[in-house]
Formats: C-alpha cells, structure tokens, sequence
C-alpha cells in the first residue's frame, strides 16, 4: 500500500500539495509546526494511489512517498 | 519501496525560502538530474546574487559565490581550468538578464561548455519586488505600481528569444514549474542540459518561469495560476535552439 509521510518540521503549509492531488486527501492540519505555519498531512491514507505528485510540487522536499 | 525523496544533491539545511516560492522545486529538479548522472562528485555550482545567492547551502555540491550577474564568467573559468568539471549556474531573472546580460550574452557566443539554469520570475524578489527587465507589460511591482508603461521603460527581455541568435548557443529551452505535467518537462529539460556538458556539446540554458507569491501579492496557489495565465502567453514554452539534434 502507498505511504506517504511529511517532515511537518520543514512545511511551510503553502498548500501547493492540496491543490494537486487527485483524490483530495491532503489537507493542512489545524495545529502549527514549531515554524508557525499549518503543516500538511494526509486524511485518508487508505485512499492514497502514490502517484507522488503531491512530493513533485512541494517547494520544501517535506514528503516522501513508499509504494 | 521508496519512489519519492529529497534527492542526495541536496544538503538537509531548510530552504529560507516564501511558502510556496517555486525555488525549492527548482532546487531540486536540479539535485536529481545531478543525483541521476552520477556526477554529484564533480559538479561545481555558482550562485548568484538574489533570492537564489544562498544555494550554497543547499546544494550538497562544491559552490562558488559569484559578483552580481557574474556567475557564466566564474563558470567559464572554472569549466576551463579542468573540463571534467560539471559546472552550473544558478540565476535569477534580476542576476542574469539584468546586470548580467554581457556576461550571459558572451558566455553563450563562445559556446562556453557550460550549464545554466536561469529562473524567472518577472520580477525582483529578494529586494522587496520591484520591476525587473523581465516584468510583464501592465505588470503592477513596486516600482510600477500602474503597471509596467513600455512606452517609458521599454520591452521585457525574452532571454532564450535572444540567445537563440547566437551560433555559439548549443542548447535553450523554455520550461515551467507551474503543474505536475510542466515540472516533469522542466525535470527533463535540466537533465538534458547537464547531459549536454557531460558530452561536450557546449552552451546550455534552460529557462524556467517561476512564482514569487510574495512580491506578486498572492498566494502560492493563485501564484501557479497567474503563471499560467500572463507569463506562459508572453514568454511561449518550448526549444528555442537545438544544435545537439542537428548535428545528429
């Protein structure tokens, strides 16, 4: 199963994965990170497909994707 | 297995970077095409002046700092002190096109064995967002704020456009980090470009337009779209000069 984990240290919550993932599973948390921003995270990871594009658009290198 | 990290070419130091700046995917685009041509051991990069100047930190490869604008020249001596050398710059639009246009201009007539990779973005990030040679026309900066008048500042510099003139110019292209589709154009791109050195195939500039939701007033997400929407039209993607085909 596709797994997809985020180093909330580095995200700077820009969004930019939310608005690329097909199946609507990324979100930022309500929580800030010790930066101040809103870290992304997935919702439903059983939904995860790991086409990976959240990882490609993310400016900080926070996500990695297993498979 | 993993099928997505930060490629090795890139230290661990966090990107100083806006939320959403378009850097880090350029960054590292970068450090994969160095990371998949095995030549992270003999890549020198030279950072400019800007935004960009502190790749240093990020790349995990040896960097030179260069003068404003002066990265091609300090590129082309270190190309020429030793040709197995992979050396690369790193500019910005305000660095390459501005006050370094001789030396972009003079690295690609010699057909300098070099790679550059130069970003985009229409206008001056790290001093606070004024306009830069290659703001849009109408295109509201600090410095503009009624929007870019070209009957009183003149055109944008269309850099690929230009070069593309140039018989020493082996290879331009224009790319966009704008959507999944484009980045893994711009991916291909910039690897083709350090493949051009590795087999001498001389000068290399891939351009790649970039956001700056900072200065552009937006945010990250509308960044991508007003990308999309004003600078794709004025500045087209695609290959403006290709000799490594035609010598095929």
């Amino acid at each position: 199963m596709p797994k997809v984990s985020f180093n909330e240290k580095l995200c700077k919550g820009c969004g930019l994965c939310v608005t690329v993932c097909p199946k609507k599973i990324v979100a930022l948390k309500k929580e800030l990170n010790e930066k101040g921003y809103h870290p992304a995270e997935v919702t439903d990871s059983s939904k995860c497909i790991g086409c990976a594009f959240c990882a490609t658009i993310c400016p900080d290198c926070v996500i990695t994707v297993e498979k | 297995m993993i099928v997505f990290e930060k490629p090795k070419a890139l230290t661990d130091a966090p990107l100083h970077y806006c939320p959403g700046c378009t850097h880090g995917i350029i960054h590292r685009l970068v450090a994969e095409a160095i990371d998949e041509l095995g030549v992270q051991g003999r890549t020198i990069g030279v950072a400019s002046v800007g935004c960009s100047v502190f790749t240093y930190n990020y790349f995990n490869v040896d960097m030179v700092q260069a003068a404003h604008g002066r990265a091609p020249a300090v590129a082309t001596g270190l190309k020429r002190s030793d040709a197995n050398n992979i050396v690369f710059t790193y500019q910005g639009d305000g660095d390459l096109a501005a006050i370094g246009t001789a030396e972009t201009v003079h690295s690609a007539a010699r057909g300098e064995n070099i790679t550059v990779i130069f970003v985009n973005n229409a206008i001056y990030g790290m001093t606070g967002g004024q306009m830069a040679p290659t703001s849009l026309p109408g295109q509201i900066t600090q410095t503009s704020p009624y929007g870019r008048d070209v009957n009183t500042v003149g055109y944008p510099v269309k850099v690929c456009e230009m070069l593309s003139q140039l018989d020493g110019a082996a290879y331009l292209e224009r790319v966009a980090v704008n959507n999944i589709k484009n980045i893994k154009a711009a991916k291909a791109a910039i690897k083709k470009a350090f493949r051009n050195q590795i087999e001498g195939k001389g000068f290399s500039l891939v351009e790649v337009l970039s956001t700056c939701p900072t200065n552009w007033g937006k945010t990250p997400a509308d960044a991508l779209k007003w990308l999309e929407e004003n600078m794709l039209p004025y500045y087209p993607l695609g290959v403006y000069k290709d000799k490594t085909k035609e010598e095929k």
